[in-house]
């Protein structure tokens, strides 16, 4: 079932690629690169790909957009592309960071897909810039075989191409590939190719035209567990009188190779490096420092196995699931924790107030597939807006918590596939009267007062008929 | 205590003083029942502070999964739920088979708090449903032994049962157990009785009549309520203290509370039917021939009354012998005589070992040791007896009612471990009435005869606060007549009508009484040495109840822990294996285990289970217990024909969890054996004795909870080493051949077994195994009861 399928894709890749350098139409351009250099790590199961581009400007007209090309195959998994450029000479370089978007342009050959780097300056005629780009991609990795049993290794597919798709004529390139371990089965070889301990070296290959491609195939083995978070819902709510409390939802995965047949204890627990070796065992959070009330349960109540580490600068919350995750495995579970409000809200200059707070996951190395960060201000709150460095959903919802009669607004943010990347910090905008704050207090002490008051009344009034 | 009015017409200095007294008095109990309400309620919360927030043991569960159905779905979805996750392939009609009581009651908190914006979750309002009600039902008793005794007694009364250890075992925070709300709705209910037998008010005895639909609903335990109250009418009939309030407090409750039982889904018809609502009737029947008679003796003179009583003796005795013959003949044509199962075995101890084993295997069922009476109600065993004696000084309705309360109580709790919970109230009931005489009698001897106290009338004062309700229960006697004329005037009113009347006639009587108790007091040593005696003994008690709660009765035994040198260790394999179930194996799987298990699995695990603990149907858990201890190929037959896909066993071996599945195991067989007879225990004993040594026998080693159990154990330690059983098991080295081993906790406490799937056939062999099984099986089933399943 699955063979054909798998088969039919390198075809199309082969074919993809033939018509690359058929049909070059492209958008015009005068750019090149004189020299690029990509290294991809396939150490997790997030890739990361680092590629420094040498671009020349060979044209007349000066120029601050550069393209990035991605296959179609390959921006489905794409989650995250940051681009840095060098400034400064020599050893007083800094790195700036410049924009990134995604681009749609007209008469695009074979469905690829755009990104568009904004230089700060533009690029003038016959000079030359040297960029740093990063991008990273979820669900990369094919298990296969994909069922393994419990003793077996976790054995992968990586696809990808010995040349670097691009818009532009890159006049000479290299590929490194980084390996978990020394074990690989097979790979493509595009000659030059050298394998050396655990990187792979494809190139230097030089004056490809622009669109080239060249389909490779590595099948290696990559241990490591692959904890992908289905789904993960952050709530976080603001109390004024000085907390911020947290619940993260998790539907945790073990996006490897699937697990066939047998779990035997005997084995896992006396040979734990030989038997479940991809197995996940366990997972970190990295929370913020000064957490307090921290649980970590599910739906049927709280599980035993965590550890919390604190020092000054941060939190470590040690989870281990309630069995050990194969392969296709699932849990379920939840960690809420409190924080001290005055860490991080702030007052902002025109009267307003913000919640400074990180975005993503705290689990470390964890793909997060669909992610909804819901913000629930304090009751009688305004004129929210929330500012986040990527583009996300977003909506407005209301809550009813603990004694509200408006109800509370929550902010949704909603993004999908994330990496930990995405663990920069986000901005809730928001106004707010204190005098807000004690709506609930008055109001419990005037239930208590009429209640009271009824019951004086009840015991002077005399309600019978007979006297 | 009476609330304070002020504006009456005759203000006696000694009168203010008083209703001053009166009020500080009222203040000062409403306090204390504030208090104990906190008490009751905080001591059960050692549950949740020593391990967790969480719903505890086994039916807790099912009640928890219905709550959370009731709250999700709705009432109406709630009455008609046919569950098809448990029983399969029979599934249950819960709506109609589950007291509802409290269910609904949780249900309906849970609504009020979120219609109020306090989103608790089902499962928060659930752990601390007990809690919440076990506070309600010591101001029942406080509510009950005032009426019988007064305000002192009651308000000890309320203090001894906020804390009887017995009662907190099954009310802890998280034991989401039927009787922990019906035990309130039963001491509420004999409340009410009392209130309205010393009263008469049809307004009380409606009331009455609520509380016991509630009770009801709750708990199968309404039988001995509708069995105890006839007991004590046809009591107080005997000794001629029928009375019109006896009439009020009977008769609107049987006619009232048999309808309305008959509302609740699970009773319905058997309010009528059954033989356990029959004593009702017949006293109901007689009391209306009491009235009758107490009618005619008033309207007719005593001679002709004479004549009409062997008139009417002569005729009635015919037509009762004909009633009851008919009676006899209809009951005697049903197999069990009109009674069900666990009834029985209450009247004769000894009917569940002989007939339904499944009744007997429940450990709740047991009769209790001795010690577990000393466990469970500690210094109260030694106090009741005190307390029937104060009873009988003097003998009134209420208190004749609380000696027959504690009388049956105690014969039930002997039967069964689980009635203990009946007796915890009269218990306390009668220990805080013996409590507080005995504090009453030693502070007034001590008090006359402190240097200070000479007046007469200071100290009446306070002998009238606790001397009103008594004296008042003569009142009401002696105005009875009168009472009879009056409408229904409001309560305020006869208040102050009634402290109009009573203030010159008790005044009188305190002085006569104020005389005798002068003589009757006790040296003032003794009193004091005693009354610290009492304290101490009070002491004793509250310790044992705090360590009862905080040691005994607080374990969720869903999560175990067991304290070592390195700290406390936790074995939660339980919740693991469930959660492992509930996210690793398709929706529709079902998973088989011993009955225990069934409800939980369905909790927890959301899985459809093939028996759960609500034991229904006795085929089908024997079908499960014959395949537990039937040979591999059997019993996967079995469990195919069944369409299960898991097997689930719980085993202690290897960490010492000694209920586990072998232990249980001599169960499945006999139950199973009571089915299907080609399972016999003896196959499973050797010279009558259970072992899974190297001794055992064959069929015990080749059964396949044996093997379930031990599967790969010896690899473990290289020996296999029971820590149960303190042995080595008789067989180590076997191999599975229909069964495979998919998960296994982390203390081995729970396995899951997957059944493979059939094989392929291949011609030749086909026919060879088929010839074989065939044959073995026809061997081995023949002249027996066959397999529904198969």
């Amino acid at each position: 079932m699955e063979s054909p399928i798998r088969a039919t894709r390198i075809l199309g890749f082969i074919f993809f690629s033939l018509l690359f350098f058929v049909c070059r139409s492209a958008p015009s351009h005068n750019l090149l690169i004189s020299n690029a250099e990509r290294r991809i790590d396939l150490t997790s199961h997030i890739v990361k790909v680092y590629l420094t581009l040498k671009v020349e400007n060979a044209g007349s007209t000066p120029t601050s957009e550069i393209l990035l090309a991605f296959p179609p195959t390959q921006v489905d998994h794409l989650a995250t592309v940051e681009a840095l450029v060098t400034k400064g000479k020599r050893k007083k370089t800094t790195l700036v960071r410049l924009d990134v978007k995604p681009t749609e342009l007209p008469d695009v050959p074979n469905g690829n897909k755009y990104f568009t780097i904004y230089l700060a300056n533009p690029l003038s005629s016959g000079e030359s810039t040297t960029l740093e780009v990063l991008y990273m991609f979820t669900h990369s990795l094919e298990p296969f075989p994909a069922e393994i049993g419990q003793s077996e290794s976790q054995l992968v597919y990586y696809r990808d191409s010995a040349l670097i798709l691009s818009p532009y004529h890159i006049k000479q390139q290299t590929t490194f590939i980084k390996t978990p371990s020394t074990k690989v089965e097979s790979f493509t070889r595009v000659e030059p190719t050298n394998r050396a301990g655990t990187e792979m070296k494809y190139g230097p290959y030089e004056d490809h035209p622009p669109y080239s491609f060249s389909p490779i195939l590595i099948h290696f083995e990559n241990n490591s567990p692959f904890p992908v978070v289905e789904e993960l819902v952050r709530e976080i709510e603001i109390s004024h009188w000085g907390n911020l409390q947290v619940t993260e939802q998790y539907t945790l995965v073990h996006g490897g190779a699937r697990h066939k047949g047998v779990f035997s204890r005997v084995d896992y627990q006396s040979r734990p490096t030989l038997s479940g070796a991809s197995s996940l065992r366990q997972l970190l959070a990295r929370l913020p420092p000064r957490v307090h009330s921290v649980y970590y349960r599910d739906e049927i109540g709280n599980i035993s196995s965590s550890h919390l580490r604190m020092d000054s600068r941060k939190s470590e919350l040690e989870i281990e699931p309630r069995y050990p995750l194969f392969g296709g495995w699932k849990a379920t579970f939840v960690i809420g924790y409190g924080l001290p409000l005055q860490d991080f809200l702030f007052e902002s200059s025109d009267d307003r107030r913000y919640l400074n707070f990180t975005f993503g996951c705290p689990l470390l190395e964890t793909v997060v597939d669909k992610l909804t960060v819901k913000v629930v201000l304090p009751e009688g709150s305004k004129d929210p807006s929330a500012v986040v460095p990527f583009p996300v959903e977003q909506h407005l919802e209301a809550k009813y918590s603990y004694l509200d009669v408006v109800g509370r607004t929550v902010v949704v943010i909603e993004k999908k596939n994330l990496v930990p990347a995405h663990n920069s910090h986000f901005q809730v905008y928001y106004t707010f009267k204190p005098i807000f704050m004690l709506a609930e207090p008055l109001m419990l002490a005037s239930a208590f007062f009429l209640f009271f008051v009824a019951c004086v009344a009840y015991l002077h009034i005399d309600l019978s008929i007979r006297k | 205590m009476a609330a304070p009015e002020t504006s009456t017409a005759a203000v006696p200095t000694l009168y203010t003083n008083n209703t001053l007294r009166n009020a500080f008095g009222g203040v000062l109990s409403f306090f204390i029942l504030l208090l104990i309400g906190v008490l009751a309620f905080s001591i059960r919360l050692f549950s949740v502070i020593k391990y967790e927030s969480v719903i505890h043991e086994f039916d807790p569960y099912f009640n928890y999964r219905v709550t959370q159905f009731l709250t999700k779905k709705g009432i109406y979805d709630f009455w008609n739920w046919f569950d098809d996750r448990t029983w399969y392939p029979l599934g249950r009609v819960i709506g109609g088979t589950v007291y509802p009581g409290l269910t609904l009651t949780a249900g309906t908190i849970w609504w009020l708090l979120n219609s109020l914006n306090i989103p608790l979750s089902v499962e928060t309002v659930c752990v601390f449903t007990a809690p919440i009600f076990s506070a309600f039902a010591s101001w029942a008793t406080y509510l009950l032994t005032k009426e019988v005794k007064g305000a002192g007694a009651g308000l000890t009364a309320a203090a001894l049962l906020a804390m009887v250890p017995s009662y907190i075992s099954r009310s802890v925070a998280g034991s989401y157990d039927n009787e922990a709300v019906a035990i309130f709705a039963l001491i509420f209910t004999f409340s009410l009785y009392i209130k309205t037998l010393n009263t008469g008010s049809l307004f009380y005895a409606t009331l009455n009549s609520i509380a016991y639909f509630y009770m009801v609903c709750s708990w199968g335990g309404y039988t001995f309520i509708i069995n105890l109250i006839p007991m004590h009418v046809l009591l107080c009939i005997v000794t001629g203290r029928y009375s019109s309030r006896l009439y009020i407090a009977y008769a609107p409750l049987v006619v009232l509370g048999t309808l309305l039982a008959a509302l609740v889904p699970v009773v319905g018809f058997n309010a009528v039917m059954t033989s356990e609502h029959f004593a009702s009737f017949l006293v109901f029947i007689i009391i209306h021939v009491v009235a009758f008679v107490y009618y005619i003796k008033g309207i007719l003179s005593p001679k002709m009354f004479k004549v009409a009583v062997t008139l009417v003796v002569s005729v009635g005795l015919a037509v009762c012998c004909a009633v009851i013959a008919v009676l006899i003949a209809l009951v005697a044509s049903s197999p069990t005589k009109g009674w069900s199962g666990r009834s029985l075995s209450l009247l004769d101890p000894t009917y569940a070992s002989k007939y339904i084993p499944i009744i007997a295997s429940v450990s709740e069922h047991q009769p209790p040791t001795w010690p577990s009476y000393f466990m469970d109600i500690n210094v109260l065993a030694f106090l009741v007896p005190a307390g029937i004696i104060a009873c009988f000084l003097p003998l009134t309705d209420a208190s004749s009612f609380v000696v027959l309360y504690i009388a049956t109580s105690v014969y039930f709790s002997g039967v069964m471990v689980r009635l203990m919970l009946v007796l915890a109230p009269a218990a306390c009931i009668t220990s805080g009435i013996a409590l507080s005489d005995a504090f009453d009698v030693l502070t007034r001897s001590i008090k006359f005869q402190l240097p200070g106290v000479s007046s007469d009338a200071e100290v009446d004062e306070g002998e009238t606060n606790s001397d009103t309700t008594e004296a008042r229960n003569d009142e009401v006697k002696a105005e009875k007549p009168e009472e009879k004329s009056k409408d229904r005037p409001s309560k305020k009113s006869k208040k102050k009508e009634r402290e109009h009347v009573e203030k010159p006639s008790a005044k009188a009587k305190v002085k006569t009484k104020a005389e005798k108790k002068r003589l009757l007091a006790l040296p003032l040593e003794a009193s004091v040495v005693s009354l610290l005696l009492l304290i101490v003994l009070g002491a004793f008690y509250v310790v044992h109840c705090v360590w009862a709660a905080a040691e005994a009765y607080s374990a969720p035994s869903i999560v175990l822990t067991s304290r070592t040198r390195d700290g406390l260790h936790v074995f939660d394999d339980f919740r693991e294996a469930y959660a492992w179930l509930r996210h690793n194996t398709d929706v529709d799987d079902k998973v088989a285990s011993w009955w225990d298990y069934g409800y939980q699995t369905t909790a927890m695990a959301n899985r459809t289970v093939i028996v759960d603990n609500n034991t229904w149907n006795n085929t089908h858990i024997a079908t499960v217990g014959t395949a537990m201890s039937s040979p591999e190929k059997a019993a996967w037959e079995i469990f195919h024909s069944l369409d299960v896909k898991y097997v689930l066993v719980v085993f202690g071996g290897l960490i010492g969890y000694p209920s586990d599945d072998i232990n249980k195991f001599l169960w499945m067989v006999r139950i199973g054996g009571g089915v299907f007879p080609h399972i016999k225990e003896p196959d499973y004993l050797r010279d009558g004795q259970y072992r899974i040594d190297s001794q055992a026998t064959p069929t015990m080693l080749n059964c396949l909870m044996y093997k379930l159990s031990y599967y790969r154990f010896v690899e473990t330690d290289g020996k296999a080493y029971d820590r149960v059983r303190r042995t080595e098991i008789g067989k180590k080295y076997f191999k599975l051949t229909h069964f495979e081993e998919v998960f296994t906790t982390h203390h081995w406490m729970v396995r899951i077994y997957k059944l493979k799937a059939p094989k392929n056939r291949i011609r030749g062999k086909t026919m060879k195994s088929k010839s074989k099984t065939s044959s073995t099986s026809s061997s081995k089933r023949s002249g027996t009861k066959r397999n529904p399943w198969l």
